[in-house]
């Protein structure tokens, strides 16, 4: 009987205790109107994507060819095409070695300007508009010089 | 049945071929496979030239070949020599060669001015500082540069002997008249120099200042074949080559 009392003490403090808490909350109103308008403002981005549906923009890109193999399958091209550039370079500038050869075994002369470009004839509607929206900013064109009709492309764009 | 025996024997024997195709991934690829490592070209070639001085004396303020290399290769003219950017320029005769300052048998070419680029050696300086291994010798002795990789430190540019090196102290962009598609334009903060006009070369051209070169005072071939015309040229006639005490081996010749 006695444990009993002192837990029922406890349990009966603990209320009180947290009655207590919640009297003691001064400028209750104030601190949620602010909390709650925090949230919106912080969380803004989420609204206008949500409302104007901008989130769901996803980049259409001008392939600019007919062909419908590129030098590696799509998948691979589009997700790892930093890295065969990255070793086309190293190929070229560093080994002398200037022919890719695909896994099909066609033979293709290892260019960005020349071979890459060459297809996908427009760098601002296929390179550049996914590097925006991903964000990525390649040094490539630092040095590369944008073949001429790529760059007509870009203002007939 | 199978007996305790030999059920143990070939457990054993399975697991340890298992184990064996995994103990081959880890030797190194290429180490069983019967490919040969990439070469530039079936046999090794070792590129030179020859400047012969009366030959480009004939024509006076010719700039010819300067110009060609300039265009094809997207050389800004910055205007100011403090921060000009040049692969092949010209330069005073005691400039070039103060060790042979003395010649008194010829003293009118000692007032011509002299052609002068990259040497291409084959002991280079520029090469063993470097250190991210931008600048690095090839097979056929073409100095090369992968301004991928330069940082702009200008280690080379204090080592090599000739003033070879030029910086990008700005965008080379901003100073070409016209742009030659078909070749690079460098970026702030990289070193150039000269290729030996490499991507022409592997077209089978000859450099640039070579072929427009009207007196043929510019001669290009392979120091490895006993009948090049730059092997020839070298038997034929003196040469002198720069700073021969550096024992930098250049493989730029001045024929006097």
């Amino acid at each position: 009987m006695c444990e009993i009392s002192s837990a029922e003490g406890r349990i009966k403090r603990g209320v009180e205790g947290s009655r207590g808490v919640e009297a003691r909350m001064y400028d209750k109103i104030k601190i949620i109107a602010g909390i709650i308008i925090f949230l919106i403002i912080m969380l803004t981005p989420f609204w206008y994507n949500s409302l104007t549906g901008k989130a769901a923009y996803v980049p259409q890109l001008k392939i600019g060819t007919d062909a419908r193999q590129c030098v590696e399958n799509t998948s691979y091209m589009k997700s790892n095409h930093m890295d065969l550039l990255n070793k086309w370079k190293e190929s070229v500038v560093r080994e002398g070695m200037r022919v890719h050869k695909t896994r099909d075994g066609k033979l293709y002369v290892i260019s960005l300007t020349g071979t890459c470009l060459n297809c996908h004839s427009s760098k601002a509607q296929f390179c550049d508009r996914c590097h925006d929206y991903a964000g990525a900013k390649p040094q490539c064109w630092d040095c590369h010089i944008v073949p001429n009709n790529a760059v007509s492309s870009r203002q007939e764009e | 049945m199978l007996d305790r025996r030999k059920f143990l024997k070939l457990t054993g024997s399975s697991i340890a071929g298992l184990s064996l195709s995994s103990a081959f991934n880890i030797l190194p690829k290429g180490l069983f496979a019967n490919t040969p490592k990439q070469k530039i070209t079936s046999y090794i070639r070792k590129w030179g030239m020859t400047v012969d001085l009366d030959a480009c004396a004939k024509r006076p303020g010719c700039r010819d070949c300067i110009d060609a290399c300039n265009i094809i290769h997207n050389i800004p003219d910055l205007g100011s020599p403090k921060e000009e950017v040049k692969w092949i320029w010209k330069s005073p005769y005691p400039t070039v060669f103060p060790e042979h300052i003395h010649i008194i048998n010829r003293e009118e070419i000692k007032n011509l001015p002299v052609m002068v680029l990259c040497n291409h050696c084959d002991n280079p300086p520029c090469v063993k500082v470097c250190p991210t291994k931008a600048t690095w010798k090839r097979e056929d002795g073409i100095i090369m540069m992968d301004y991928h990789r330069c940082i702009g430190c200008r280690y080379c540019m204090a080592a090599c002997p000739y003033g070879a090196r030029s910086f990008n102290w700005f965008d080379p962009r901003l100073f070409l008249k016209t742009v030659y598609q078909d070749f690079p334009t460098r970026t702030k903060g990289v070193v150039e120099k000269c290729n030996f006009c490499e991507e022409r070369l592997v077209r089978g051209l000859l450099p640039a200042c070579v072929e427009v070169c009207k007196e043929n005072a510019l001669i290009f071939g392979d120091l490895a074949v006993i009948d090049s015309d730059v092997t020839k040229m070298l038997k034929q006639r003196h040469s002198i080559v720069r700073k021969p005490h550096l024992g930098t081996e250049p493989k730029v010749f001045y024929i006097l």
